[in-house]
């Protein structure tokens, strides 16, 4: 069941940059979808229009059946949103900024409820601290706190890991598991390739402010993805031999290494007969192993063919 | 009756209110101080030269004229950093991206901002009582006066808060516009006693409506008739209301 949809979805700024071009997308109550693309793609501005910081030029956003101009204040209640940069006041207790939140989205206090999400993301010990005394990852995890103090049904996160360090960088995907065991439907921008790959159910890939591709990560892993056969030869060559020319191979560490990039999922991956052809010529080889494509090099090739096409 | 957002109204009032709280003593201070001196130099040592005017002495004929003089000041500057802070530090996302309407936004900013104005007021005129000996003829509409005239310069600080693109702009317009027609909107002097001409041009300045009025409700009498008085504070309340309206309407400086 879907919980956000979007279509038609459009933003041109007023000095005519093209943000957005005619998004459609729709997420399915519960799943943790990301959105990935390089800067400058369109992923804080489809964000911002969802969550009322952008005006769009056109389209609808309808939230869980509530269209988001007609009932705003239904549809902001269910959303959480975690900007990018840090935006904190300086002076106010944290405890008290985690309580302003939750009043601001029109929820009656529950100080059970902040004292377990605040302990959740271990800023209870600080909850007395004034927010200027934070460090940057405890800012972060802050505005995580005000974002879910209103108990949100989905929660945005915009480039939640830019800039911050491997430990809290788990710590986040660890925390955004144990949301999605809770219900809370997830949708991250990220121009990290491994974190789409760590936690999402489903990836989308903006670029030039058009969407696209969307697919489950496991498909579209599958779909796209590309298998690279490297065999460590016995003695370096300088050239490709002309008998391979039809495989083209390429040479690496210095003619150490053959590779050879192929479609795993295609009749004829041409790997035995690249194997015959090797040992025909007398080209001895050490050992060779496969590897899957990374999320990584997908994007790179969709981005790639999305901007040359 | 569901489809508001009260919670949230008083969220920002208290958290508006404690920002003046943590600068209380000198939010405090600096009024009854600029007061006292006021008082000092232009009551005592200037004023005990002076004759009455319109059958009241000097020292007293300013009080209504001083507590403007700050209720204008002070009202624009807390409505106008209330919305511009959260503007400057980015916090604006969560304003917007909350459930508060156009309406409960600049109630909870402006009714918070208005507060402090009518508290600074209240106490302008009680520190006025050391000096001189206080006239207050209306009362219950001297009270109404200053709460309207709190409300209408934090809306119009609202707007310049929305306005300003950096802490300059937000300086600019109190301090080279609003404070000179203060002074010269006859916070210290009745019109009567300028010269015919620039009693004439005077009346371009909007100001002098507003301290007439508000002289009306402590003396019963004041430079053009309450009924104008009111008319203008009227008009001018409804302009800057406009002009938020607009502001919320088309997304002005707070959506791009």
């Amino acid at each position: 069941m879907s919980i956000l949809e979007i279509s038609g979805l459009a933003k041109v700024y007023a000095s005519g940059t093209v943000a957005l071009s005619d998004i459609d997308l729709t997420i399915q109550r519960g799943e943790i979808f990301a959105l990935l693309g390089p800067n400058g793609a369109g992923k804080t501005t489809m964000i911002g229009i969802i969550c009322g910081l952008v005006t769009p030029t056109r389209g609808t956003v309808i939230v869980d059946g509530k269209d988001f101009r007609q009932s705003y204040r239904k549809v902001r209640r269910k959303i959480g949103l975690v900007p990018q940069e840090l935006h904190t006041d300086a002076f106010e207790k944290v405890i008290d900024t985690i309580r302003f939140s939750r009043a601001l989205f029109g929820k009656a206090a529950n100080p059970a409820f902040i004292e377990e999400l605040l302990r959740d993301l271990t800023l209870w010990d600080k909850r007395d601290a004034q927010v200027q005394e934070l460090s940057g990852g405890m800012k972060r995890r802050l505005m995580i706190a005000k974002a879910l103090s209103h108990e949100p049904d989905i929660l945005f996160l915009d480039e939640p890991t830019a800039g911050v360090d491997v430990e809290l960088r788990r710590d986040m995907w660890r925390m955004v598991r144990r949301l999605r065991e809770r219900g809370v439907t997830i949708i991250l921008t990220t121009h990290y390739i491994e974190e789409a790959e760590e936690m999402a159910d489903r990836v989308g890939v903006i670029t030039g402010g058009k969407l696209i591709l969307v697919e489950e990560k496991q498909v579209l892993m599958r779909k796209l993805g590309r298998k690279r056969l490297t065999l460590n030869l016995d003695t370096p060559l300088t050239a490709i031999p002309v008998e391979l020319a039809e495989w083209r191979p390429e040479l690496a560490a210095e003619g150490h290494e053959l590779v050879y990039e192929f479609d795993a999922r295609a009749e004829k991956t041409g790997v035995p007969s690249l194997l015959r052809r090797v040992s025909d010529l007398g080209i001895g080889f050490s050992d060779l192993n496969t590897r899957q494509s990374s999320l990584e090099d997908i994007f790179v090739e969709l981005v790639h063919n999305g901007q040359t096409a | 009756m569901s489809d508001n957002n009260l919670r949230g109204v008083w969220a920002i009032y208290k958290f508006e209110l404690a920002r003046f709280r943590r600068t209380f003593w000198t939010s405090l201070v600096l009024p009854v101080l600029t007061t006292a001196l006021y008082f000092i130099v232009f009551g005592s040592a200037i004023g005990s030269r002076m004759g009455d005017v319109g059958g009241t002495s000097y020292g007293a004929f300013i009080v209504p004229g001083l507590i403007m003089l700050s209720m204008f000041t002070e009202s624009i500057s807390n409505s106008s950093f209330g919305i511009y802070m959260p503007k400057w530090t980015g916090t604006i996302y969560e304003l917007l991206s909350s459930p508060l309407s156009a309406f409960e936004t600049v109630l909870a900013y402006v009714g918070a901002a208005a507060t402090k104005s009518v508290i600074i007021g209240i106490i302008i005129l009680a520190t006025s009582t050391f000096f001189v000996e206080p006239r207050v003829d209306h009362p219950v509409l001297m009270m109404g006066m200053m709460i309207l005239i709190a409300i209408a310069f934090c809306l119009f600080g609202f707007i310049i808060g929305i306005w300003a693109k950096n802490f300059e702009q937000l300086q600019v317009i109190p301090l080279l516009v609003v404070y000179p027609l203060t002074f010269l909107g006859g916070a210290f002097y009745s019109i009567n006693m300028l010269p015919p001409f620039w009693q004439t041009l005077t009346l371009f300045n909007p100001v002098v409506y507003l301290i007439s009025g508000f002289r009306w409700t402590f003396f019963g009498a004041g430079d053009v008739s309450i009924a104008v008085s009111m008319g203008a504070l009227a008009l001018f309340l409804a302009i800057c209301l406009g002009v938020i309206f607009w502001m919320f309407r088309t997304g002005y400086r707070l959506k791009s």
